[in-house]
């Protein structure tokens, strides 16, 4: 299966990046042949094999539902590109 | 001179007083310095490692240390290091100062230890090479035009050129196994889950492990001492008890079987690889170990397998970096939409993006059965293929990579031909089995070649034992490149 710069285009809106004309050629060349690599799979009939999403099979651990950690609010926030009034700032959403 | 002394060795030094933590880390701190051409580091607080050689200084002369008291230690740049800058090689962490210490940094600190600096890697530990960093590629000190191996590049290169007694890694397909063989060094990627990964940039969850790059077996046992153990914060780690890794080391090898898949021993391994692995192999029947050869037919689409599962993980842990809470923003733009792509696009490098699309592609609507799924079940016959191999052997050996340490640039164009590199160590990732990456020779430029071992689940300390034994046998481990003596 080869990829086309539209394919690319609209996989780079959702995946949220931007990419200009040059960059989806580039990436669906290169897509493509990462694609064909990853085809190879077809070699094999997994009919009936249950699919292994992790090393570790072991359901989840459960903790008992109690804080253990402290606020740490004003000390993430210090990092953040804009904040304030504990707030993170962003562009306005709702006009 | 300290810069190649075993582990146990600068232990014993500093609670004999014949060296203090503070001279050892001005010493290594010094070396950083004089080989910084190779980029090994992205950053070095001397401050900070000096004030951390002085508390374990007191505390070797309050007879309160243990075996890595005052001994500095070089991280990779993906383990948050509370105050400290944590990238990850990427534009996008470039001005991260982490307000938390991951669990391994974390227990590194109580063990005493002195944190040397943070090491180079590929962006998100996304590469073969370590020519993807945002901070430039790092050099392989056997040959400063070659690549050191990644994505722990900086780290197996700190190491190989003796800036730092140890380091750690990250390992989601290879990474510090195939920097260890490039580098001449040993490598240590522990069973998943005996190692936390709270605090250790994700990228693909379900394969990341962190390990180590040493100099020997004995020193891997050291360090993973410290490293291993149950972790309340990370929902996959392994609530098993953790031996002492160094007591095993010298048990007899004498009825132990090591199987061979002749999957690994088949097209595109070079011919000098293949030659030094055959060597090694006579050098373990001389230690009375009995050789099989193994079938694992499905390991050859290992590499098609990773690269569905590892994008596919790796698009939806990125998702994260947004310019809202922490990390690089864009500085102009129009909306929040905007915003999210313009910052992403900027704070990723190529190989991130490629990876981010792939992943977002296969899990799309339409193609989830056929990528995602697909691999899934895969994923099972290749786990099942080690299984079936573990009932007639106990551990299994081959070559780390197919190739030794390759020029820079040679394959910064072609993704699939990079991909490809880490053909032998992906299936151990997708099993989530532990491996070691060993020296064991050179080829005719110099380059340094390894012979991965692969062990079962939790039983590092039989793959430990059996790379002890080689070293106590030969010299690999030991040689220098030539300029870092």
């Amino acid at each position: 299966m080869s990829l086309s710069r539209t394919d690319v285009e609209k996989i780079a809106h959702l995946a949220r990046l931007e990419i200009n004309e040059q960059e989806a050629q580039t990436f669906a060349d290169s897509l493509s042949q990462i694609l064909s690599l990853i085809e190879q799979m077809n070699a094999v009939d997994t009919t009936g094999v249950t699919p292994m999403a992790h090393p570790r099979e072991a359901a989840l651990r459960l903790r008992e539902d109690k804080v253990t950690e402290g606020d740490e609010r004003s000390k993430f926030q210090q990092i953040a590109p804009a904040a304030e009034a504990g707030l993170y700032l962003v562009p306005k959403v709702i006009e | 001179m300290f810069h190649y002394k075993s582990l146990a060795e600068l232990s014993s030094a500093l609670h004999a007083k014949q060296v203090s933590s503070i001279e050892l880390t001005e010493a290594f701190l010094g070396r950083i310095e004089r080989f910084k051409q190779l980029n090994a580091f992205i950053t070095v607080d001397r401050e900070r490692a000096l004030a951390q050689a002085r508390v374990a200084d007191k505390r070797i002369s309050e007879g309160k240390a243990g075996p890595l008291t005052g001994i500095p230690v070089a991280h990779k740049d993906i383990f948050c290091t509370d105050g400290m800058l944590t990238t990850c090689a990427s534009k996008i962490l470039s001005n991260f100062v982490a307000p938390y210490d991951a669990t391994i940094i974390a227990r590194f600190k109580e063990a005493g230890a002195v944190i040397l600096g943070k090491t180079n890697m590929d962006e998100f530990a996304m590469g073969s090479s370590n020519e993807n960093s945002y901070f430039g590629p790092v050099k392989n000190p056997w040959d400063q035009a070659a690549v050191p191996g990644g994505s722990s590049g900086g780290s197996a290169a700190a190491v190989a050129g003796g800036l730092a007694p140890a380091a750690t890694g990250t390992d989601t397909g290879g990474s510090i196994r195939q920097p260890a063989a490039f580098c001449g060094i040993t490598g240590l990627k522990p069973s998943y889950g005996r190692v936390s990964r709270y605090g250790m940039v994700a990228f693909a969850s379900s394969l990341d492990q962190g390990g180590t790059l040493v100099r020997c077996a004995e020193d891997a046992a050291c360090i993973l001492n410290v490293m291993a153990g149950f972790d309340r914060r990370d929902s996959t780690s392994v609530d098993l008890p953790v031996p002492d890794y160094t007591q095993t080391l010298g048990h007899d090898l004498k009825g132990l079987r090591v199987g061979l898949p002749k999957e690994f021993f088949g097209e595109g391994l070079n011919t000098e690889v293949g030659q030094a692995i055959e060597q090694a192999i006579a050098e373990y029947k001389k230690l009375g170990v009995e050789v099989i050869d193994v079938d694992m037919p499905n390991c050859n689409l290992a590499v098609p397998c990773y690269y569905v599962l590892a994008p596919a993980e790796a698009s939806s842990n990125l998702a994260r970096y947004d310019g809202v809470r922490y990390g690089y923003r864009a500085s102009a733009y129009t909306d929040l939409l905007d915003m999210y792509k313009k910052t992403r696009s900027q704070g990723f490098g190529a190989e991130v993006k490629r990876r981010i699309l792939i992943g977002t592609y296969a899990l799309s609507a339409g193609y989830y059965d056929a990528y995602y799924l697909k691999a899934l079940k895969l994923r099972r016959l290749i786990a099942e293929d080690f299984k079936r191999a573990f009932e007639r052997c106990d551990v299994i050996a081959g070559p780390t990579a197919p190739t030794t340490a390759f020029r820079l640039g040679a394959k910064v164009d072609d993704p699939v031909a990079m991909y490809l590199n880490d053909i032998y160590t992906i299936p151990v990732n997708l099993a989530g089995l532990p491996g070691m990456s060993i020296p064991a020779g050179f080829d005719g430029t110099g380059h340094p070649i390894g012979l991965q071992l692969i062990g079962q689940y939790f039983k590092e300390p039989r793959l430990l034992n059996v790379a002890h034994r080689y070293q106590q046998v030969t010299d690999w481990h030991n040689k220098i490149p030539k300029g870092f003596e």
